[in-house]
């Protein structure tokens, strides 16, 4: 069987980083075996779920829906990459925790990334506007409840700790 | 390859709401699910399943898998060294399919490759001959006389009879009403994955999330023909379980592949396998019959309950016994005639799922509730309360509700709660439909409805239900710290912070870790029947209490011996200095932990102490429904719960809204869509779980009346939110439209005049494995 590859160039987390993929591997596959960035997680692998949104060049998307030979060139930030230098929690990460915004955890990483582009577009959103914006990601553990509380917590102060 | 020890030095005593030790992880992406496991040099496992639902096997010939590049092994249930069967209560089920295909997505043939995509397409290069039979699909049908058997014996796999009082007793009011309930998904979001590394010993380590690590150990080592003790198992980190990981589903799939080709295997379930790769929520088929006094005072209860167990037993026997003993919900009833039954079909095996019987049980009482309640005239909540268990009654299993039992305070308590706001037809997103714009409040109405339920907590009809726990005490860096391991599995709910805070509050020690769980020590039991909190909690603080009395005899203190002694954190008890000269050398202690026993029920009449506690809890739900497209929009859930003691408030909250959110789902959206034992709907874009926008707010009423036989008086919480939320909404609905309504989860078309749709064919072939597209046709030239 005659494989083709494609070399793809991005930066991730402000890494310039390089993987010889298939072109019919997705960016979440090539983020999480090329890369080892594991916190982009795959619940659906069909679009669903929103666990896998990443920013690419700034716009969240879901990795799973989007080949990596399509990022090449491109910006990424994953979960991974939203916590501030030396060891804290952005404004969204530490909301997400104080307010029991998460229980398997598994969803987290989709929410967080979700919402942290959401903000930095709409710095002043309304309760309705925050559900609206988080809509596209599910949650089975927490019946959202905790990850409104979250989100409007980190709508009203942005600043990283 | 273990998961990292999380030592947490905040304070949090019981009932703080101290944050999740694995909180920071969580949110930072560093968390290590099942599915992020990886080994250099590992290799990757995919399972080839039935398309059909009933067959025969005529042939199966995986040459063609063999002869591909990177494949390491191909193997059928012939390669299943020691029992070819597993199962959680009896080894009905094959670890791959012998000779017959009982239903669709049964597993046939594994494989290994170097690849995950090289596994995939190996067994697609698999060659199974089907010889097709008619599935028995209907549950009542296969209790029919002469029904084909779907295993030897026949179909029936428990029937429970539950008789009180006088079976001839007569009222003057009757009601009687046939319920369905349509088969739901636990629908966690972590996929079913793991790693299988073999190792120099002959056994395997086993890395997999899972609920119960003990029961696989045993059930892996079993049909690897392994001592148990070659077989340690490792919790990873698990996404959700919600009872579809008690079962087995790539557990000794992923060890056979390892042992065979001596490499790390890791498999991991695309969602289209998930469907198929655990157990679902049983479909009932209800008949109930009420009888009531004028006056409002029920005076019988008949009623059967038929609970589709689908091809294997998994927990079905259990999940009858619930279903019987709880069956007429949490009311005073003098005679009662309950028959509960679990069949074999071939259908999808159906075991655990939050609620476990008392989910179904509950749509049917009370939807009855509600008819008799009509049919007296009289207001639903008044007629419950008229009937509500208290403290003192009786079971229908004879048994005697021994600690408290608000029924009737919980129901009003969400009585009581102002109602919600009137919808502001201004705002798209409050309306049914939504931003789909479908509505701008016409034809839109609103109503109200409400439900209460009752939940046994931990395992019963006798069954030895222990967990065992390890309380280490010691210095680290001249500070007093303490380590906790057990077996039990951190599923989400918080299990790893009340651990922590239950050993700070009897030590008196902020420094505490609560170590990965694994077999290495004794079982913990179950993560399910919302009883890890009872019961684990309850062997730390027994670990916690032995380490307590070691260090006090070591102060040379008289009362250290006596048992039950239980003085205040030791901090507090000896001084912190004191504690630091005690600790010269650790203090560790090792408890096996047991809840009071529980008996098995009487075959013939259903009496016995069956259940160690109940839980109750009630909602009330407000929706408004487009009644034209049938459309609704759940507004509103309050809801009351006595929770005995809340060890962690933010947590319990948390499990509350989560199982609301589930019992919202089974209400109006989520079924696994089964027609001639065929799956027509196994994705998330088809199987439709609740989004935040389908969520109302939840106004929230917690009573903590300690239960004086549980740990710290509490009551497990994780199960009522989900059993009659359900209930309470869908009498909402009924409220709103007039529409009776028996069937769950309800549709738009049982709200309009609309038929449904025929779904979409089914597949042709199913190739499962990680990145499995969403169907697959079979490739005559591969």
């Amino acid at each position: 069987m005659e494989t083709q590859v494609a070399q793809v160039a991005m930066t991730v987390n402000g890494t310039p980083r390089r993987a010889t993929v298939e072109p019919r591997k997705t960016l979440a596959d090539t983020l999480r075996e090329d890369f080892g960035l594991t916190g982009t997680h795959l619940g659906c692998e069909h679009g669903v779920c929103g666990a896998c949104t990443v920013l690419v060049d700034g716009a969240a998307i879901r990795a799973c829906l989007m080949f990596a030979v399509q990022a090449d060139g491109s910006e990424v930030v994953t979960v991974e990459g939203l916590a501030p230098a030396g060891g804290g929690l952005s404004a969204v990460q530490r909301a997400f925790r104080e307010e029991h915004g998460l229980q398997c955890g598994f969803c987290t990483p989709g929410f967080v990334v979700s919402l942290t582009a959401y903000l930095r577009d709409h710095p002043m959103p309304s309760g309705a506007e925050l559900r609206d914006a988080l809509s596209g990601n599910l949650c089975r553990c927490t019946g959202y409840q905790g990850i409104i509380a979250a989100a409007r917590r980190a709508a009203g102060g942005m600043e990283d700790q | 390859m273990t998961a990292p020890t999380i030592t947490s030095i905040r304070a949090g005593r019981i009932g703080d709401s101290p944050q999740r030790p694995d909180g920071r992880q969580k949110v930072t992406g560093e968390f290590a699910y099942s599915s992020d496991l990886w080994l250099d040099g590992m290799l990757w496992g995919a399972t080839l399943r039935s398309p059909h639902p009933r067959a025969r096997i005529t042939g199966l010939d995986i040459t063609g898998a063999v002869a591909m590049p990177g494949v390491f092994a191909v193997l059928t249930h012939e390669d299943v060294p020691g029992r070819e069967t597993y199962g959680l209560e009896r080894p009905d089920q094959p670890v791959l399919a012998i000779d017959q295909i009982r239903y669709q997505g049964e597993p046939v043939a594994l494989v290994a490759a170097d690849h995950p995509e090289t596994a995939r397409r190996a067994a697609g290069r698999i060659r199974v001959s089907y010889r097709e039979e008619p599935p028995l699909a209907d549950a009542r049908a296969a209790l029919a006389p002469g029904a084909p058997s779907v295993h030897p014996g026949g179909n029936l796999v428990r029937h429970v009879r539950v008789r009180r009082g006088d079976p001839d007793a007569r009222a003057a009011v009757v009601v009687t009403g046939e319920y369905e309930v349509g088969m739901q998904d636990q629908a966690f979001l972590g996929p079913e994955s793991g790693l299988a590394v073999p190792a120099a010993d002959g056994g395997v380590d086993l890395f997999v999330a899972t609920q119960w690590l003990h029961v696989d150990r045993d059930q892996v080592a079993a049909s690897l023909g392994l001592d148990p003790d070659l077989v340690r198992i490792t919790l990873g980190g698990v996404g959700g379980a919600f009872g579809a990981r008690e079962d087995l589903s790539m557990q000794i799939h992923a060890c056979l592949l390892a042992l065979h080709t001596g490499k790390p295997v890791k498999m991991s379930y695309s969602r289209e396998e998930s469907f198929f790769g655990h157990v679902h929520r049983h479909p009932a088929s209800m008949r109930y019959e009420h009888g009531c006094s004028a006056g409002g005072r029920l005076v019988y209860v008949k009623a059967d309950i038929v609970l589709d167990g689908g091809a294997y037993m998994s927990s079905s026997p259990a999940v009858a016994a619930n279903a019987a003993t709880l069956g007429i919900g949490p009311y005073e009833v003098p005679n009662v005639v309950m028959d509960s039954y679990a069949v074999y079909t071939n259908n999808p095996p159906c075991g655990a799922m939050r609620g476990f019987g008392a989910v179904q049980a509950c749509f049917g009482y009370e939807s009855q509730m509600d008819k008799m309640a009509a049919a007296l005239s009289m207001d639903p909540v008044e007629f419950r309360v008229r009937n509500a268990m208290r403290e003192g009654s009786v079971m229908p299993t004879g048994q005697v509700v021994d600690s408290a039992a608000p029924v009737a305070e919980l129901l009003r308590l969400v009585r009581d709660r102002p109602p919600p706001p009137a919808r502001d037809t201004g705002d798209l997103r409050s309306l049914p439909g939504g931003v789909s714009n479908t509505t701008h409040g016409e034809a839109v109405v609103r109503g109200v409805g409400y439900g209460v339920s009752i939940k046994n907590v931990g395992f019963s009809e006798g069954f030895d239900d222990y967990s065992t726990a390890r309380v280490r005490l010691e210095l680290t860096g001249g500070e007093p710290s303490a380590q906790v391991h057990t077996a039990a599995a951190e599923v989400g709910q918080g299990l790893v912070t009340v651990l922590e805070q239950i050993v700070r509050s009897e030590l008196g020690v902020e420094r505490v870790a609560v170590l990965p769980a694994d077999t290495t020590i004794g079982s913990a039991g179950s993560s399910s029947a919302s009883r890890q909190t009872y019961v684990t909690g309850g062997a730390v603080r027994a670990a916690c209490a032995e380490v307590r009395s070691q260090l006090l005899a070591r102060a040379g203190d008289p009362a250290a011996g006596s048992p039950g002694n239980r003085p205040p954190g030791l901090a507090g008890a000896a001084g912190l200095g004191d504690l630091v000269a005690l600790l010269g050398k650790p203090a560790e202690a090792t408890v096996t932990w047991r809840h009071r026993p529980t008996a098995p029920l009487d075959p013939g009449t259903g009496q016995g102490q069956a259940h160690v506690q109940y839980a109750f809890a009630a909602h009330r739900a407000v929706v408004d429904v487009d009644t034209e497209l049938g459309l609704v929009k759940v507004v509103e859930i309050a809801t009351a719960q006595d929770v005995g003691k809340a060890m962690n408030p933010q947590a319990v909250e948390g499990q509350i809204h989560g199982g609301i959110a589930q019992g919202l789902g089974l209400a109006v959206m989520e079924e696994i869509q089964v027609a001639g034992g065929v799956v027509r709907n196994p994705s998330f874009t088809d199987y439709l779980i609740p989004t935040i926008l389908d969520m109302p707010p939840v106004r929230l009423d917690m009573l903590e009346l300690a239960d004086p036989h549980a740990p710290y008086g509490l009551r497990g919480v994780g199960e009522p939110p989900a059993i009659s939320s359900t209930p309470a909404i869908v009498a909402a609905i009924r409220d709103a439209t007039g529409i009776p309504l028996t069937r769950i989860p309800v549709r738009p078309e049982h709200l309009t005049a609309t038929q449904p749709d025929e779904g979409p064919d089914p597949p042709s072939a199913m190739i499962m494995g990680r990145n499995a597209p969403h169907r697959v046709p079979f490739d005559p030239r591969s």
